[in-house]
């Protein structure tokens, strides 16, 4: 097991797991923005890793993609932003979140060379399923690496059995079908999904695709062990995508961005890091 | 060689598979279901000859080209005439099928995605046909490059759905048609253009294309001594390919090299990729070295995709196919030519295939014969033609 997943997601509820894309705008940006969600009470950081065709997600995070990729990042240079994360205080786990291509490119081996020697926690593949997932979940656990398995509504009783038996780190639940972005409400077959998810699983279980207002969080608080928030996240980048590029705003940009997430997971009272 | 069936996993040897989100998975689940069950009702599959005889016009004719081999002076060329198909291409083979099996599915819409709009049309089409709701997915580059085919799809009563993500062509439009049937699976129908896709799409799509061997292998009288097909995501040549697998004959598959491998301008997949995955298969794709996929190039809008359909990559691999490239010029040289000598103006995609064509006959002796799937007609490039041939076409 995981140090890190063990200190801070094991057996606790009321997580909150950011996503941000490595790389976007700027890589010195996203050191920053892994600090103050530290500060506002993440639990685990969800490195997206740029990629031309991401599959499973809506047009914010593509379009973070894109700017990512326009500045030159890569699922290797993204790895190595990790330590620089550590050096300045970060200490919840790290997930890697990237395409299998991405993966496939870079290699088995070098992956999990990166993953020792960067102090990476997590591995998220939104395009592995469970059938092909065998390999990679066995070096995982040599490598003491969490692979966050993805459930969704309409995964049949028996597949969740199976992805939630092998579950390591927490399960991911996807709040609805489609693409990660924002939504307005949450349908009331999303809590029935969620308490059948609970009742199978060992770890964690995470509900992600669509968290962006406090109203959410709170819906959800007493129904599952945390919110995984990505796109609400990104757009906020985008929003202050000029002023993060700037030394002279960076910092009051990034406050904006604290400003929104403190507000977001308020209904947690985590208790947070004020900087 | 025993013919080839994707194992469970839907794997043709280390190829294909189904690398998608959770979300897709049971969407996969449900087609796998229906379509088996489907392909195996006797209804089904004689209510789909049908369609393809009384709607399509099947079977296509073979075409003796014989002004063509005789210039040559090598063998003999036949053309199955897959471009007498009710709008003008092979493409309709695959579409007639998977829209009854979405009626069969009681699935109300159907989405495609769409580069030069063939595919697109052919969806348009059988929705019309089969009183289907129609959105096809288009990247905003290729709307302001096919104004016309973007005309046709409206008039067939299609929703042309604009995709700026991406590089605004067909592997976004393939990527926002896949997360748009994610997000509306309940009533929709992804209908897929090409033998591409995670499993069981490149089986399914081979499966309704197969009928431009079997009918050839009645046709003709023997077996030719080669096959020749224009390769981009490569349904038309898989579905020419099948039925001969086993059958004492050269196939060969034909990718576009564009303005030449060297140039970087291409879509020579099988030659210039890696190993990776893409739209849900695994199978050669041109990626840049960290995995990024590329746009690829050729002046046919129909085999410019940056992977190619994982039988294909497996029957490369085992080499029971061999693939060419030809470039833009080629294409254009052999679509004159068969004009010329034939009165049969190919698509240029299908211009590909006989340019390679022209390149062997020469090789072989006057009782061999050379098969070419002339998948389409030309009538929708005439565009791209004249800009080329910069309308002069009698220098």
């Amino acid at each position: 097991m995981n140090k890190r997943f063990k200190e801070h997601v094991e057996n606790k509820n009321d997580l909150f797991i950011p996503f941000i894309t490595a790389g976007d705008p700027e890589p010195e940006t996203t050191i920053e923005l892994a600090l103050m969600l530290q500060e506002e009470g993440a639990n685990a950081i969800e490195l997206g890793i740029p990629y031309s065709d991401p599959l499973a997600d809506g047009p914010v995070i593509q379009r973070a993609s894109e700017r990512a990729l326009k500045n030159g990042m890569s699922l290797e240079k993204a790895m190595d932003l990790v330590p620089k994360m550590r050096e300045k205080g970060l200490e919840i786990p790290v997930i890697i979140f990237t395409y299998y291509n991405l993966l496939l490119q870079l290699g088995e081996d070098r992956f999990f060379a990166l993953v020792r020697k960067n102090d990476v926690d997590g591995l998220l593949v939104p395009d592995l399923p469970f059938e092909e997932s065998g390999e990679w979940k066995e070096s995982c656990l040599k490598n003491e690496t969490a692979l966050i398995s993805l459930v969704a509504p309409t995964t049949s009783e028996e597949r969740l059995k199976k992805i939630a038996d092998e579950a390591t780190g927490f399960l991911y639940c996807v709040s609805s079908l489609g693409v990660t972005g924002t939504r307005s409400h949450f349908q009331s077959s999303v809590f029935t999904f969620v308490e059948r998810v609970k009742k199978q699983s060992k770890v964690p279980v995470a509900v992600g695709f669509g968290v962006s207002r406090p109203e959410h969080v709170k819906e959800l608080k007493d129904y599952c062990d945390g919110v995984i928030v990505g796109s609400a996240i990104i757009r906020q980048v985008e929003s202050q995508v000029e002023a993060l590029q700037n030394p002279e705003t960076q910092k009051e940009a990034i406050d904006q961005i604290r400003a929104y997430v403190r507000d977001l997971v308020a209904p947690f009272e985590k208790t947070t890091i004020h900087s | 060689m025993s013919t080839i069936v994707p194992d469970q996993r839907g794997r043709y040897g280390q190829f294909g598979g189904k690398f998608v989100p959770e979300t897709v998975m049971y969407a996969l689940e449900e087609l796998e279901g229906s379509l088996n069950e489907a392909m195996s009702s006797k209804e089904f599959i004689e209510h789909y000859h049908e369609e393809l005889k009384k709607y399509s016009g099947r079977p296509t004719p073979i075409t003796h080209a014989e002004n063509l081999s005789k210039r040559l002076g090598g063998a003999q060329i036949y053309l199955k005439r897959e471009d007498l198909n009710h709008t003008g291409a092979h493409k309709l083979n695959n579409a007639i099928g998977q829209a009854l099996l979405a009626v069969r599915m009681c699935k109300q819409k159907i989405v495609a995605e769409t580069g030069a709009g063939q595919h697109g049309v052919a969806a348009a089409t059988v929705a019309a046909r089969y009183g289907l709701e129609c959105k096809v997915f288009m990247g905003e580059e290729d709307i302001r490059r096919q104004e016309l085919n973007v005309f046709r799809m409206k008039l067939l009563g299609a929703e042309v759905v604009p995709v700026s993500s991406g590089s605004k062509t067909l592997k976004d439009a393939t990527n926002e048609a896949i997360r748009y049937w994610v997000s509306n699976v309940e009533d929709t129908f992804y209908l897929i253009g090409s033998v591409v896709g995670p499993h069981p799409y490149p089986k399914m799509v081979r499966d309704f294309q197969r009928v431009i061997g079997d009918e050839s292998r009645v046709q003709l009288e023997k077996t030719p001594d080669k096959i020749i097909a224009c390769v981009g995501g490569g349904s038309n040549a898989m579905g020419m390919f099948y039925p001969y697998l086993e059958e004492q004959v050269d196939l060969i598959g034909v990718e576009a090299s564009g303005k030449g491998i060297h140039t970087g301008k291409h879509a020579a997949t099988l030659s210039e990729g890696r190993l990776g995955v893409i739209h849900g298969s695994i199978t050669y794709l041109l990626q840049n070295e960290t995995g990024q996929i590329q746009e690829p190039y050729s002046i046919s809008a129909g085999l410019d995709y940056p992977g190619i359909g994982p039988e294909h990559a497996y029957l490369s691999e085992t080499g029971r196919v061999t693939y060419k490239g030809i470039t833009d010029q080629e294409a254009l040289d052999a679509l004159k030519i068969l004009s010329e000598e034939e009165g049969i103006i190919p698509a240029i995609e299908s211009a590909h295939a006989l340019a390679e064509a022209i390149k062997q006959a020469p090789e072989l002796t006057a009782s061999q014969e050379i098969l070419v799937c002339l998948s389409g007609r030309g009538d929708k490039d005439v565009h791209t033609i004249m800009e080329h041939l910069g309308g002069d076409v009698d220098e």
